[in-house]
């Protein structure tokens, strides 16, 4: 009996031996595209989509397998927000800006078999904007209204059978990175008259991957386009399948009945890190966290006094009870992923002695009393507004200032800080299309500090303003990134915010999935995916 | 009979109208304008004007009562703001899943708790007993996501027995004949003899059903136990003991069928809520079924999607009801005199 167990426990170490041996041997990776594995991957995430014309669609559920099935006409480089060709080869700016003349790519076809071209660029846009549009009335087209799209593109030529022509009502160079959002998706004109409200759920594009078949609130499933204008994806087909509980789907996971999970729940980060055959990586969302201080309102109208209150809080403190995992400190007003982000600047210091000494230099040796306000709502990049705001104002109380906290019922609380009825406060902003521009212009400009105002700091600066206007107007993507550096300096230089967080996203997998990357815009593409099996 | 269930059905008319026209008015009087959350924050104003006319809001409210009605009678209930679909086009995808997990759960709960029921019954306040009702009175006051989570837990995952959740095995890209999956399963066995469908169906349903079961198994447990006591208790059965009848054929023939009256309200009554009430275990187990389909509805206040939702779960509520006031004539036949 005793040497059965002994042998037992020999054969089982052995066996471990084995396996772990397998494991650390097995990462090599095949040397080219061809030894790549496809299979069948399981991709688990919380909700289905609403319908899969991403023209229509608002949400991230709904573009997941859109993104596959589609291709834009430009796309966003893997994990990044830097904008690369797509179904457009390259395309020529007027010296004005105001036309943008894309060059199209030849022989590709839509999964219908109709010919992809400059009319097909045509009917998926003109749908979105000109009433009369026979595709019109699937609508409505939201997206394109957020994006103030109608507003921005006037008109839309062909000028040849590969070539289409945008006619712009104004310069506007994050135009480009608007055509590499989901929405901008390039659809066959051919299958939606055909098929018309029907589309939405038996969509036809020039995508990786082309539609077969969804299971309402089941699952989506795709298989890969062997037909595909580039090298075709690895895998052979993707389910999309709806779990919508986390815990589930972090258990299905672990029994490999699923191979990827979206959104897992932040209480189950820490064993994920350390179970074996799991992976988790993570990306910071499109977005910030900030306390903005009312220039418009004594003391705040003084740059010493901002810098002081920056200096008085201790970040790390509120990341830790408040974000944990879910956020990193914030130090600019864009997100680490996004081009143009100024990793040179540096953040102000918890130093509550240098706060003390320039509140008193700024004419406050005994501080002086003030409000927080405090948002109401949970939002990725501030998930407790109340706790953020009471560490806020333990660290001010430590400098001399008394703030009070003070919060209204979220629609009231945008309404009165649109205006500037508050001292300082709690607030973020969720970006769209990965351009600078759509955070820097948004929240920080001259023009955006009108009522109702973006801008709730009601910071004017001229320098800051005409840096990002001239960003906003100049289409050399260099020329742009420079721009932007400059103008983060002198935002944290003059300090119109307490830059907070931005906000953590997390997928989990198995080991055998490889070169899944999670992008800042939202996004989840599958065409670089592989299972090392 | 045949009299006695005309006169059922023509009484549902006023009940399934009042339960049309509370949906309709409940809706159409909270705060809020559909055609805006549809259009989303940035909408034009024209934009606005034309949905409105186009979904009929800009009629009197008592027009939009009578179209609604009248579309109603033929069995359209709109179009969902959300996906753009007719209404009972998405319910009619999802409803079969609700139905297959609320009747199974509904089979397991009523069997095991009839018999657990009797069983302590007949041995009152033996250890079977004791331990029957505690377990039945931990099963009433569970979570039920706590439940189906710790299930799938140490059933799924760990004893590797069931999947963790959904209705068939996603790598045999099944696709549903009538929703019913079990009933798809057992059709695609009879045609190509491939029993794979039908097992993965079933494997699927053991967890949920149980874990959607276990209240009403509960419920059903207790009340049994005590119908059958105060049955157990009357003169006949203890003249049935004195002519020396055996005893299991007293417990389930004499006493039971007349236990079971209490037992059969609870049962109809049970299976209406879980019905509407299947949203957590859909939730956990990945089950698509109408409970969720719901709240994401009223999260979106996708009107017509929550009025058609509301109609079609009260209707089914209601037929179960005459379901059980039928049965009740077959269980004792006194009942149909009255």
């Amino acid at each position: 009996m005793k040497k059965l167990v002994v042998a037992m426990v020999l054969l089982s170490l052995a066996s471990l031996l084995i396996a772990g041996g397998a494991r650390s041997e097995s990462p090599t990776t095949p040397s080219g595209p061809s030894d790549r594995n496809g299979g069948v991957l399981v991709f688990a995430r919380s909700g289905d989509s609403v319908s899969l014309d991403p023209g229509r669609e608002t949400d991230g559920e709904s573009f997941y397998p859109a993104t596959a099935i589609f291709d834009t006409l430009v796309e966003f480089k893997p994990g990044t927000t830097e904008v690369q060709p797509a179904l457009a080869e390259s395309w020529d700016v007027s010296a004005d800006g105001l036309t943008y003349t894309f060059n199209l790519r030849s022989g590709v076809t839509f999964h219908d078999g109709t010919p992809f071209n400059a009319d097909a660029v045509k009917f998926t846009f003109e749908r979105m904007f000109i009433e009369t549009h026979p595709a019109a009335a699937f609508g409505p087209y939201k997206y394109w209204g957020y994006m103030d799209m109608s507003n921005i593109v006037e008109s839309i030529d062909v000028v040849s059978g590969l070539q289409v022509r945008f006619n712009l009502k104004k310069p506007e160079a994050p135009f480009v990175a608007n055509l590499a959002m989901d929405f901008a998706a390039i659809v066959s004109p051919t299958a939606v008259i055909a098929k018309g409200a029907d589309f939405a759920f038996e969509p036809i594009g020039t995508g990786p991957f082309k539609f077969v078949q969804w299971i309402k609130d089941d699952n989506i499933i795709v298989e890969k386009n062997t037909n595909y204008w580039r090298r075709p994806a690895y895998l052979d087909r993707i389910i999309f399948k709806v779990i919508p509980d986390a815990t589930a789907r972090y258990l299905a996971l672990q029994k490999g009945e699923v191979d990827i999970i979206d959104f897992p729940s932040i209480q189950d980060l820490a064993d994920m890190q350390t179970r074996s055959g799991i992976k988790l990586i993570n990306q910071e969302g499109l977005n910030v966290g900030y306390l903005a201080f009312n220039n418009d309102r004594e003391p705040f109208g003084n740059k010493l006094v901002r810098q002081a209150l920056n200096y008085a809080v201790n970040k790390q403190e509120i990341i830790d009870a408040v974000y944990g995992q879910a956020g990193t400190a914030a130090k600019n007003p864009i997100p680490p992923g996004m081009w143009s982000y100024n990793d040179d600047v540096e953040d102000y210091p918890y130093d509550p002695a240098q706060a003390r000494a320039l509140l008193a230099e700024a004419g406050y040796p005994n501080g002086f009393t003030t409000t927080i306000w405090a948002m109401p709502v949970v939002r990725p990049y501030n998930p407790n507004g109340r706790k953020v705001a009471e560490i806020l104002q333990a660290n001010f109380a430590a400098v001399g200032v008394q703030a009070e906290i003070v919060s209204y019922e979220w629609g009231t609380y945008l309404d009165k800080t649109d205006t500037g009825e508050h001292d300082m406060a709690l607030l973020g902003w969720t970006g769209d299309n990965g351009d600078p521009d759509n955070f820097l212009n948004v929240l920080l400009s001259i023009p955006a500090a009108t009522p109702p105002a973006g801008n709730i700091a009601f910071w004017r600066n001229e320098e800051f303003n005409d840096l990002i206007q001239q960003a906003k107007e100049e289409p050399d993507q260099a020329r742009r990134t420079a721009l932007y550096e400059e103008a983060q300096v002198i935002f944290k230089e003059e300090a119109p915010w307490i830059t907070l967080a931005h906000s953590l996203v997390y997928s989990a997998m198995r080991d055998e999935v490889m070169d899944f990357v999670l992008y800042p815009t939202g996004k989840r593409v599958f065409y670089d995916v592989w299972l090392n099996e | 009979m045949g009299r006695l269930i005309l006169r059922r059905i023509v009484q549902l008319i006023p009940t399934l109208f009042g339960v049309v026209t509370l949906a309709f008015f409940m809706l159409a009087l909270s705060p809020g304008d559909p055609a805006r959350v549809m259009l989303g924050e940035r909408a034009s104003q024209a934009r606005l004007d034309e949905l409105r006319t186009q979904l009929g809001l800009d009629r009197p409210l008592i027009e939009q009562y009578g179209l609604y009605l009248s579309r109603v009678v033929q069995f359209d209930f709109g179009t969902s703001i959300k996906s753009g679909r007719a209404v009972t086009e998405e319910i009619a995808d999802l409803f079969p899943a609700t139905v297959e997990l609320a009747l199974a759960a509904m089979v397991f709960a009523s069997f095991t708790g009839i018999v657990l029921g009797v069983l302590a019954a007949r041995k009152k306040n033996s250890l079977l007993d004791t331990a029957s009702m505690a377990a039945a009175l931990i099963g009433v006051s569970m979570p039920v996501f706590w439940l189906a989570l710790v299930m799938i837990m140490i059933f799924s995952v760990g004893l590797n027995l069931f999947p963790t959740g959904g209705r068939m095995n996603i790598r045999y890209y099944f696709t549903p004949i009538t929703g019913f999956y079990l009933l798809d399963g057992f059709i695609v066995l009879l045609r190509e003899g491939d029993p794979k469908y039908l097992m993965s169906a079933l494997h699927h349903l053991v967890l949920p059903a149980v874990a959607l079961g276990t209240i009403p198994l509960a419920i059903i447990a207790r009340v049994t136990r005590s119908s059958m006591l105060e049955v157990l208790g009357q003169d006949y059965i203890k003249t049935a003991k004195s002519s020396g009848i055996p005893d299991f054929k007293i417990t389930f023939v004499y006493a039971l069928r007349n236990a079971l009256l209490p037992v059969v309200t609870v049962i109809g009554i049970q299976f209406g809520l879980l019905l509407s009430g299947a949203i957590l275990t859909e939730t956990i187990f990945a089950w698509p079924g109408i409970g969720k389909w719901l709240y994401h509805a009223i999260e979106a206040r996708d009107y017509p999607a929550v009025q058609g939702g509301i109609i079609v779960i009260s209707t089914v509520f209601v037929l179960i009801n005459l379901l059980v006031d039928l049965l009740y004539s077959v269980i004792n036949p006194r009942i149909r005199l009255q």
